[in-house]
């Protein structure tokens, strides 16, 4: 009797571990079975005219997306303008003033802001800049991973912030320094590199962002460097393309989705690097 | 004040100060933490270049007197207080003074040793003079010489200003942050458990520290550690449930205390 609920306690332990264990494995799956596609077909359409050519006219094989990843670049700078500044200052109250009645508000805000769908925000932008300049611009799409931006920035910089021991702040004070210069010449500084980790991790994410582009950035076929013209951004150039009916703009998509992804690698990679030198905070 | 009891205390108190100038007066001074009352009424004369011991059980209100003599106090949310705290015939309580300024004249070193985890041993003890906009290098040097022989610690440091701070071990560390508070040259040292968290050897090295710098400042020390109290003060204050029980020289409060409760606390009945 003993026996048979032993073996029957195990049999449920070893079931458990091998449930668990497998879907640690499917939760790799998809992730792998997406890069492996994307390189195995992305990798053949890679090539110099890519990175240096702008799209050919339509079913013409040949031309690139140079003016998509300039363009995506372009955006995530003026993504970065706008919510940077933004959230790192917003997060810095955030964490100085914690119970004040508006750091609840905006912290609830933007935890809401987290949740609201990309396109609404994209809609946001829409009404904010394109309506009332009468025309599509690389402004209003960076305005709106901008303000996608924010919430991401802003609070992990009140996370970092919060992190830095009262004692240090009271090193500073202790020695005469003014609460406004302890913050920012003693507080921040102690913080940054957690604070660039957080902006990295946000501009990964904006920078793959499709539905707030739309009606926003809308994208061009041709080079546009100037901010309130219509630019072009690998996510929209890949949707335009995928659903085009030609074999190699099918093959340019994936290769620009190759190209987009490695971009995100990259700065994860750097968020990475740069979270591991953050002062040892406890 | 005012109970009979208390008055042989007073009188002694006043022999006790009757050759040395004061450094800080206190008057009255009330401290409270949202509804805790956590000073109720402290009335001393700490003298100037001398060590003050403050002594009393965990919870007496010791660390929050040492912080009003430099305004910190008040950085805690809900913490208020009452009360003059007097220096060079000032109140620096009075409307109109910068909280600020009382603190480059007070310096103060922490229980932990505390120093900035982004910067060098160099930019450590150079903080209070680069962000208060002191440009001249020379200078600067000079200052960061002068403060880290006088906490003892140049010859150990001298060859690497450039590590960071948090590359010295606990005891240097500490010294670090008395250099640090030296270099904006303070009228008054505050020091909280300044050694509670270091070994026996740099506790002594402390606390010879500190005798060698009352030379030119007043000190005052707050432990819970009575030896050391005796040994390295001149002056003593016992703290209990916020109020100050007995103040004198160190010699007669430890060898013939007045007051029955401090008597049961250096005997080890309490605390």
């Amino acid at each position: 009797m003993m026996d048979r609920r032993y073996w029957f306690r195990r049999g449920k332990d070893r079931g458990m571990a091998v449930l668990t264990f497998l879907c640690t494995i499917a939760v790799l799956i998809p992730l792998f079975l997406v890069l492996g596609f994307l390189v195995r077909t992305g990798a053949s359409a890679l090539n110099w005219d890519f990175f240096t050519k702008i799209p050919g006219a339509a079913g013409e094989p040949g031309g690139g997306m140079a003016n998509a990843i300039a363009g995506t670049l372009l955006l995530i700078g003026l993504a970065a303008l706008v919510g940077i500044p933004v959230g790192v200052l917003g997060g810095t109250f955030l964490a100085e003033y914690p119970h004040a009645r508006l750091s609840q508000l905006a912290r609830f805000t933007a935890d809401v802001m987290n949740g609201i769908p990309s396109i609404v925000i994209g809609l946001f932008a829409y009404v904010l800049i394109v309506l009332p300049m009468r025309h599509f611009s690389a402004l209003s799409g960076g305005v709106a991973l901008g303000v996608m931006l924010i919430p991401t920035v802003m609070r992990t910089t009140e996370e970092i912030i919060r992190l830095v021991p009262q004692s240090v702040r009271e090193a500073a004070l202790a020695l005469g320094i003014p609460t406004w210069k302890t913050t920012v010449r003693v507080v921040i500084p102690t913080a940054a590199a957690g604070i660039v980790t957080g902006i990295m991790v946000g501009l990964a994410r904006v920078a793959g962002e499709t539905a707030p582009l739309l009606f926003t950035a809308f994208g061009n076929r041709f080079w546009n460097w100037n901010i309130l013209k219509p630019v072009a951004a690998l996510p929209l150039q890949i949707f335009a393309y995928a659903i085009s009916p030609f074999d190699d703009w099918h093959r340019q998509a994936w290769a620009g989705a190759l190209v987009l992804v490695t971009i995100v690698l990259i700065v994860s990679v750097a968020a990475r690097v740069a979270s591991s030198r953050q002062a040892k905070l406890r | 004040m005012g109970q009979v009891m208390e008055v042989p205390r007073v009188d002694r108190q006043a022999a006790a100060l009757i050759d040395h100038t004061t450094g800080i007066q206190t008057d009255d001074v009330h401290a409270w933490f949202d509804h805790l009352h956590a000073l109720r009424g402290i009335t001393i004369a700490i003298p100037e270049r001398k060590i003050t011991a403050i002594i009393g059980p965990s919870g007496c209100g010791k660390s929050t007197f040492l912080r009003c003599l430099n305004r910190m106090h008040e950085l805690v949310p809900g913490a208020r207080v009452r009360g003059k705290v007097v220096m060079d015939g000032q109140d620096i309580y009075r409307p109109g003074v910068d909280p600020v300024q009382v603190r480059r004249r007070v310096g103060m070193v922490f229980q932990k040793p505390n120093p900035f985890p982004t910067m060098s041993i160099y930019e450590n003890v150079a903080a209070g003079l680069t962000l208060a906009g002191e440009g001249d290098r020379r200078r600067r040097d000079e200052v960061v010489e002068q403060s880290l022989r006088a906490a003892a610690l140049w010859d150990e440091v001298k060859d690497r200003l450039r590590k960071p701070g948090t590359s010295l071990s606990g005891g240097q560390q500490q010294r670090l942050c008395i250099a640090r508070a030296l270099a904006v040259s303070p009228e008054v040292l505050l020091m909280d458990e300044p050694a509670s968290a270091l070994d026996p050897a740099s506790t002594l090295r402390i606390e010879e520290l500190a005798r060698d710098l009352a030379k030119d400042i007043t000190i005052v020390i707050v432990t819970h550690n009575m030896q050391q109290a005796a040994r390295v003060s001149d002056f003593t204050g016992f703290f209990l449930d916020g109020q100050l029980i007995e103040f004198g020289a160190t010699n007669d409060i430890f060898t013939r205390p007045q007051d029955r409760r401090t008597e049961d606390y250096l005997t080890g009945r309490f605390g």
